[in-house]
Order: structure tokens, then sequence, then C-alpha cells
């Protein structure tokens, strides 16, 4: 017993030593999607500054509930907060929360097509066509005049999305309802929707893994994880009537098209951007920042880290497949840093 | 607990010969108590379960009243929610799954314990049991993996030709659906079904078996006659402990069903479960009303258990009374 006793004792001493020795400790909450590169962002700033942060990739729903409830420090999230999740932060903590876009992604169609093994062009009538149910032939005339050098079979087209609650699935219908007035009628934009049409797969390796399987099918994947497993993607026309394929330069003019239109708090949605080579399913990923912490320590570690993320730290997401922010955004961002208080 | 010992000290009549402070020195008194909490918190913890699900989801209750039991829409955009196609997916996989298992299962129990030599059965119940303690995320793989192409090229093209008059197996096959989910969750529940029914044939008396023998019944007679029928109730409680399996099935269900909330006469068509939309959506729900009704879904998935389960036990009740003499032999 009096051996437990000390046992007991030497452990409540050690953690003791652990948390003495952590220093300043910062939590959030949020997106699954930017979760790589927060990692490797969050780790390198431990080692350079000394600030632990601890994220937990929680979905974006979760970490915009957690950040409102005062749960963690900061939140992170695929989509923007509406207005309603705004007002709903103010009410219960007194002040407002901030935007700052940290990265881009980018969500692209893939297909399993028996006999081709063409980049199939997408319109983005021929993609909310699909979605909808509207189109349910490979060889209907929608998708064929954009793909007159490939023969198309007869045969029915299955859709796939992703079932879990994604921001992938935000930015796909987000980009369905601005090009189709009947998607946003009937289905409109979120992280889950009621799909008119489709299976469902759980992330992105089930929506892969499904489309892999299912002869004639179609869905959609993050850019990031397309490229990593190589999985063969098609092109979208964007607004300036260029069919593109997603990569980090594209999705990057993405942005910088959107970013003379930016507003003061960052909500915006960058797909069907203007600009020749811009991808358009293209999309920031936020960290949301409370505009007042009580403690001023935790404050200043806060801003460090996200003025060094948008300027040092851009130097490693491409590396991972993720498109850097522009410069006009990057310099935006510093300004409105000082709102932090 | 203490106080009541001592007032009624003849309710038991080890109590009585010895005093209290005697019982507690020897840790009886310690031994009971601590048992007693260890049961009683069993109980809490379903009470406090049933209450937070209850409390968590009072929205829905007040929008939806009743009618979120029979409603098919679930749109979060629209914040309509309705449990119909949940509710059905997950009893239909259930099914399926039972009346898959049920037979395999029950038959390979009674070959276990009554027919195998004991150096066939013992190494068999090793691996039986191995399987009832492999994760449910590697039966999804291997439903993704095995069960969903054989379904899609050789499963569902079979049952077409030969059944197909039948609407349960007409409509398209994409390779998910209620009945790849219904195979996957047989497959987990087998064991279960196996190990618990072989311990409950094992413990069948000698005697029983003597006698039915020795009245002249072959040895199958016994084994089918005598010994499965004195086991029955046994028998009756692992398929309790598949079926509750199946209901809460999550990660293998996800991967395998289709994930879309449909209700379809077509077993072959891709459906959706209570555990699964939870699973799915429960991380990325926003607002308040999405997030209570995929805790009521919960409530319902609890509710639809207890009922179930209490349906099977009248079942074992009616069946038990009108046979209960043992002069079927």
């Amino acid at each position: 017993m009096k051996r437990l006793t000390g046992l007991l004792a030497l452990a409540l001493l050690l953690a003791g030593v652990m948390f003495a020795q952590s220093g300043l400790m910062i939590t959030g909450a949020g997106a699954t999607f930017p979760n790589p590169i927060y990692s490797k962002w969050f780790d390198q700033f431990h080692k350079s500054n000394g600030t632990q942060i601890n994220y937990q990739p929680v979905g974006s729903g979760a970490g915009i509930k957690q950040v409102t409830d005062g749960t963690v420090d900061f939140g992170a999230s695929d989509g923007p907060m509406n207005d309603d999740q705004l007002k709903a932060y103010r009410t219960k903590n007194g002040v407002g929360i901030l935007h700052f876009p940290t990265v881009l992604g980018a969500a692209v169609p893939t297909y399993n097509v028996p006999g081709v093994d063409a980049t199939l062009n997408f319109t983005p009538e021929a993609l909310a066509g699909i979605f909808l149910g509207r189109i349910s032939k490979w060889n209907d005339p929608a998708i064929a005049n954009a793909n007159k050098s490939v023969s198309l079979p007869a045969n029915d087209i299955v859709v796939i999305h992703r079932s879990d609650g994604s921001g992938t699935t935000y930015i796909w219908t987000d980009y369905l309802s601005k090009v189709s007035a009947d998607w946003k009628d009937k289905v409109s934009k979120g992280t889950s929707v009621n799909w008119p049409v489709g299976l469902g797969g759980k992330g992105n390796e089930g929506v892969t893994g499904l489309i892999k399987q299912t002869p004639n099918s179609i869905g959609y994947v993050e850019l990031i994880y397309a490229a990593q497993n190589k999985i063969p993607f098609g092109t979208v026309k964007n607004s300036a009537g260029t069919f593109v394929k997603a990569d980090l330069s594209t999705v990057s003019e993405a942005a910088s098209g959107a970013s003379k239109t930016m507003p003061e708090d960052f909500r915006v949605s960058i797909t069907n951007a203007p600009g020749k080579n811009a991808y358009p399913i293209s999309s920031f990923t936020w960290l949301l920042i409370p505009e007042k912490f009580k403690d001023t320590a935790k404050r200043d570690a806060m801003k460090n880290f996200v003025k060094w993320a948008i300027t040092d730290g851009q130097g490693d997401v491409e590396a991972l497949s993720y498109a850097k922010l522009p410069k006009e955004v990057v310099d935006k961002e510093l300004k409105a840093l000082s709102k932090v208080q | 607990m203490a106080t009541s010992s001592i007032h009624v000290p003849s309710a038991n009549p080890v109590d009585g010969s010895r005093s209290f402070l005697s019982r507690l020195r020897s840790g009886d008194e310690i031994a009971r108590l601590i048992t007693f909490i260890f049961a009683a918190s069993v109980v809490l913890l379903t009470v406090l379960l049933v209450y937070e699900l209850w409390i968590a989801s009072s929205l829905p209750r007040q929008k939806f009243g009743l009618a979120f039991f029979v409603t098919k829409l679930w749109d979060p955009i629209a914040e309509q929610f309705g449990a119909l196609t949940f509710i059905y997916g997950t009893i239909v996989t259930s099914a399926v799954a039972l009346l898959i298992a049920v037979p395999l299962g029950i038959g390979a129990a009674i070959f276990l314990a009554e027919l195998a030599p004991q150096k066939v059965s013992d190494p068999l119940q090793f691996f039986i049991d191995l399987l009832a303690a492999v994760p449910s995320v590697i039966y999804g793989v291997l439903g993704v993996f095995i069960v969903i192409p054989l379904m899609r090229t050789v499963i569902a093209p079979t049952l077409k030709a030969t059944l197909g008059f039948i609407p349960l197996f007409q409509g398209p096959a994409y390779g998910v659906g209620f009945f790849t989910a219904g195979i996957v969750l047989a497959i987990m529940v087998i064991p279960y079904i196996i190990s618990v029914s072989r311990e409950v044939l094992l413990s069948v008396p000698r005697d029983q078996r003597e006698a039915a023998l020795a009245l002249g019944s072959t040895r199958w007679e016994a084994t089918w006659k005598v010994v499965v029928p004195f086991a029955r109730t046994g028998i009756m409680g692992s398929i309790f402990l598949a079926l509750a399996r199946a209901l809460g099935e999550t990660m293998a269900v996800t991967m395998v069903i289709g994930n879309t909330p449909a209700i379809s006469s077509s077993l072959f068509a891709p459906g959706y479960s209570i555990a699964a939309v939870i699973a799915n959506e429960f991380t990325e729900a926003t607002g308040d009303i999405y997030i209570q009704s995929l805790i009521q879904l919960g409530l319902v998935l609890f509710l639809l258990t207890f009922i179930l389960n209490g349906l099977a036990r009248l079942l074992m009740l009616l069946t038990a009374a009108r046979g209960s003499g043992t002069g079927r032999v």
C-alpha cells in the first residue's frame, strides 16, 4: 500500500513537471481539411516560439460550435460562418469573431467510365444536371458536346457524393448553387445537403472507393486527396469559358481573381471566380479568432502565429498540395490582425 | 444499505447469526456494498443516457412532434428532419442479417457442441471467438473489397435471374445497399450466435441426452428434439445479442449501405441506417435543430432496441408457455 502511494505521488510530481514545462498552451478545433498543414505549422511554431497549439480536427461545424461555446481559444472552418452564427457568437461572448484565410483548397470531379481514359471536360450545366439527376446518360449532349474527341457510352450515370458532413461538400454545393438556379432552389449549399440522386461514401476515401468499384460513376473529392493518391479527375469550365484543370496555380488564380472584391471580414466564396485560368470550384479555409482575448499572452501568441502562418508559413503549403494565399490577401490580413485585442 | 441490514437481521439467515460489525470486519458487508454499487451503476448509466438524450433533443420534439417518426424528408438546409428512412434501413438490414445469421449460427453451434469431436470443436471455437473480437471497421473493409463487388457481379444478377419476380430482388444493383449491409452484419453477428449457443448447448445436463437415447431416439433426434428445446432460452439470448449488435452497428454499415435516405422495396437499393447517419453527420452538423435531431435519432435507436428486445422476449415467453411439456420426444 505504501509503495502504491509512493508511486502515485511520483506520478503526480511527474505530471506537474510536464505541465509546468509546456508553457503557454492554446487550444483550437475545427475543419479536418487543413489539418495536415495546421499540424505541421503548429509543430514548427512550437519549436521556434515555445507556444504549444493543440488543434483537434473535429469538423467545421463542431469547430464553430466549440469556439462559440468558449471551450477552445480559436476555431477553424472550411465554410465562413453565416450571419446567424456570427450573431449567436456576439450574443454569447459580447464581442465579434474574425475570419482569417490560411490556405486554399478545391474540389474536383472524378469519374469511372469504362473505355474512357481521356480527361473529361465538364460544363457547369453538365455538372448541375448530373447531380440534379436530370442528365442520366453519359452520352447526353450536355456532356458529349464538351468532349467531342471522346466516345461516351449510353450507360446510366451513377452519382457518388460524400455522406459525412464536409467542407468539400460545402465547396461543391456552393459552386452548383452559383451556376444553377435550380440547384439553389431545390438543394442549396451546406456541409450536408438533401441530395436529389446518388450514393454516399464516407470521406474522400469512401467516395473514391465507390467510384473505383462502380462503373459509370461520377463524384467529387478534395484536390489534395486526388493529387496525393494520383486519382485522375476532369476539367471544369470557368466563368471565362476556359476548361481548367485544378492545380496549385489555377486555384491560387481563383483567389487573386476574387481578392479584388474581398470584403473586410474575409467571408467570401471564391467559387466560379473570374480570371482566365481560375479554377471555379476553389475555396479558402479560415481560422476563426475572437476579437478579444482575456489572456494577453495568448492573444499575442495567437497573433504571432497567424502572422507567421500567412507569411513564412506559406512556404510549406505547396509541398502538401494546398494552394498559397495571394499576396493581396496576405497584406489585407496583416492589417486586419490589429483588430484582435 | 447498512442500516436496513441492521433493522432486519432475520431477512437473511446468515445476517442473523453474525453481528453487523463482525460482518463488516470480515469484509462481507463491504463486498456487498461495493458489488451493489457496481450493479446499480448499470441502471444509473442507462437512466442517465436516456435522460441526456431526452433533454438534448427538445427542439425537434417541439417542432416535429410524432411526425418525426413518419416523415421521410431529411434536409439539413431547409431544417426539415424525419427519421422514417433511417428506421426502415436499420430494421431491414438487421432483419436480413438475422435471417442469414440465425440458421447458420445455430447450425454451426449444434455441430460444434453435439456432433463434432472435441479435437475439432475446440480449435474451431478459438477461431470463432477470434472473429467476435475483430473490430467492425475490418468487416467494413471486407464488405467494400469483397462483398460489394461480389454483390454487383454475382449475387445480384443470380438472384434477379431466379427470384426476380419478387419486388425484393428487382431494380439496379450498385453493389452497396440493404442486402450488402445485411450480409456484412450477418458475418459480424454469427460468431456471437455460435459462441453463446454452443456454451448453452454444452451446459444441457447429460442425463437429458442419455434419457432420450435410452428411449430409442437416434443421436440427431436426441439433439434436435431434446437438447435444442432444452437450451432454447439461451439460444434466444444469443439471438438478442446478435440483434442488438446489428441494430447499433455503425462503421461497417456506413461503409456498405450506400448512405442514401430512401425507402425502396428492393433489397439491392441503397439505404441508410440510424447509426450510420449519426456517425456521418454529427461532426459537421451546424444549427441547434440539426444537432438535436441527430440526438433524437439516437433516442429513436435506443427506443427501437428496447421495443425489439421486448417483442423478442414476449415471443419467447409465449413459445415457452406453449411448448412447456417435454412430451415431444
